[in-house]
């Protein structure tokens, strides 16, 4: 187990009352695995994410990673948020490399910049800076940006929520082709149903107000997945169904 | 082909007319007669032979004539300089004109109220008189100005810094900054004369002063306004304190920090010449002050003219910084 989530409860204190955000949240990642999570928003993804990577911590339970207790972020656990997060200041090239001049590795790792550039296909772009670049080109700077640091275990906080469909669709294909070079585990929050079912080992559902896992569900369709097939489409409903989507009928629009 | 052959005639059309107006001037100052016979022109001895005030306009104006022309021709490759150049042409032109009309009003018939409203030819005419002590002037204010500047900006930066990232020393060291901050830094002169061992020391103390409240709120404000989801960012790819101060807060709040800058830019150039004004034993402002005592108010002119020169060149000096420093705002800011 490369992490372990054993009874997290987290409340926040607003104006004096206390909101429940996570409670009793028990979640195991295996080596390589590819783990989604799903969910309405507030129910608590994204606090999860933080409280993995440290940033945030759980007033009750504990996140092992590693067999060690998370304390504060690490570079092996990896991050990518929702927005890029680029440092506007700085080219593209110069982005990549921040995570080696942050752990003063630059020197003996220089040469990999190019490498992981080219590997999210930003070759020709090492000279521009964020603002010149589309919000799909953005988010693979921030893929490379984080891969260089070579993380253990990647999340990823909807990545991919503000790219038009073809632009996501090429950053998970790319995304999964990473994973199977580098055999990294990866932990991704998503709205969109179609990429869990595309990407995952394994889903998590999880429910709102407060936040707690609601069932997770093995992916058993060999990679790579046809959009298309029929055993994709069957879970695809599945899901949807457990979120009241797809009996939905559609409002006419005008009635006699 | 014809096209392209119309465009440069058109394009040389503008350089010609850019440098009409100073033709003009020229021409003028050459040919139209002296009709108020009070006004006589001394030769000085200088290192390109004798010449008077007179000459010496001619002389600058041809200078301007060349220099608008080679300029206007070098930027005829570049589109962008181009338009700028054409965009620009009007206003140099009347320029030229101005300077004329002036001659003939100041100088040349002087109807305008003398002696306040001398003519080009008698602005230029102290550095023929005294050009040494001019230059000796103009160069204990500039050494004023990067001495007194320089500090300012470090001193400013550095208590920025300080308030911006450490809540203690906000609490301790703003509301001294609010309230010292206000005061205009020659109301110190008195005090620093004293407590200063050269009225130098005393007036870049006084620039130091004067540049420090801006840059180092500003500063302050810059750091304080780094996006939290930055720092999150910087401490998941292995980043320790130093390297958020760095690599974080500090290009983050370069822009601010270069608003400052100018505003300290404009506070400085007035506390540098108040302070020469006040007791200073050189600089443009004691120039100044020596002029009005004799009523030389050509000299004033004078002065006024290499401040209005140096300052500029000092603004855009800074400002070429600020561009190469902020390159990568380029196309985000308008």
């Amino acid at each position: 187990m490369i992490l372990k989530i054993e009874h997290v409860n987290r409340q926040y204190t607003e104006d004096e009352r206390s909101v429940e955000v996570l409670r009793d949240i028990n979640l195991e990642l295996k080596e390589g695995e590819f783990v989604s999570i799903i969910g309405t928003s507030g129910c608590g993804k994204t606090t999860l994410l933080r409280l993995i990577t440290g940033l945030d911590k759980a007033n009750e339970g504990r996140i092992l990673f590693q067999g060690e207790e998370v304390a504060s972020p690490h570079y092996k656990r990896g991050y990518i948020f929702q927005q890029h997060n680029l440092f506007q200041w700085l080219t593209v090239e110069k982005n990549v490399a921040a995570g080696l001049k942050a752990r003063h590795v630059f020197k003996e790792n220089r040469q990999n910049i190019q490498k992981y550039i080219d590997l999210v296909g930003l070759k020709g772009f090492e000279k521009s800076y964020p603002h010149q670049l589309s919000g799909g080109m953005a988010q693979r700077v921030a893929i490379a940006r984080a891969l260089i640091n070579e993380p253990e275990l990647l999340v990823l906080d909807e990545p991919m929520g503000a790219l038009d469909s073809f632009t996501r669709a090429d950053i998970q294909d790319k995304l999964l082709e990473i994973r199977k070079e580098k055999n990294l585990t990866m932990l991704l929050v998503t709205h969109d149903v179609d990429e869990a079912v595309y990407m995952s080992d394994r889903i998590v559902i999880m429910t709102p107000r407060p936040g707690k896992i609601n069932e997770i569900i093995d992916v058993k369709i060999p990679y790579p997945r046809n959009r298309g097939g029929v055993e994709f489409l069957s879970l695809r409903r599945k899901l949807l169904e457990k979120f009241d989507l797809a009996n939905a009928q559609p409002q006419p629009e005008y009635m006699i | 082909m014809q096209a392209k052959e119309r465009n440069v005639v058109r394009y040389a059309g503008y350089v010609l007319f850019t440098v009409l107006g100073f033709l003009a001037a020229i021409l003028i100052n050459w040919l139209f007669p002296q009709m108020d016979k009070t006004v006589t022109f001394q030769s000085y001895q200088t290192i390109f032979g004798k010449m008077d005030a007179g000459t010496l306009l001619r002389i600058v104006l041809v200078i301007l004539v060349i220099g608008f022309t080679v300029s206007g021709a070098l930027a005829f490759r570049d589109e962008e300089k181009r338009k700028k150049y054409i965009d620009r042409a009007k206003f140099r032109f009347a320029m030229g004109i101005l300077i004329a009309v002036l001659d003939i009003t100041g100088t040349k018939m002087k109807i305008l109220p003398q002696p306040f409203f001398p003519g080009p030819a008698e602005i230029l005419a102290p550095f023929l008189e005294e050009g040494d002590f001019i230059l000796t002037n103009t160069l204990y204010s500039l050494r004023l100005y990067i001495f007194g500047f320089s500090f300012g900006v470090l001193f400013g930066i550095g208590t920025g810094i300080l308030i911006g990232w450490f809540e203690k020393a906000y609490y301790w060291i703003s509301p001294v900054l609010n309230i010292a901050g206000v005061i205009p830094a020659v109301a110190w002169m008195p005090f620093a004369l004293t407590l200063f061992p050269t009225p130098f020391t005393a007036a870049v103390f006084l620039i130091v002063i004067c540049a420090w409240f801006p840059i180092a709120s500003l500063t302050a404000m810059g750091i304080q306004s780094t996006p939290r989801a930055q720092y999150e960012a910087a401490k998941i790819l292995g980043g320790n304190t130093a390297y958020l101060l760095f690599h974080e807060a500090i290009p983050n709040a370069m822009p601010q920090i270069f608003t400052g800058i100018s505003t300290a830019n404009a506070n400085a150039f007035t506390t540098l010449v108040m302070a020469e004004m006040l007791g200073q034993p050189g600089g443009l402002g004691y120039y100044i002050n020596l002029a009005k005592v004799w009523s030389s108010y050509y000299k004033v002119f004078a002065a006024i003219l290499i401040m209005a020169v140096l300052f500029s060149i000092i603004l855009k000096l800074v400002g070429r910084i600020e561009k190469y420093v902020l390159r990568w705002q380029r196309g985000i800011v308008k």
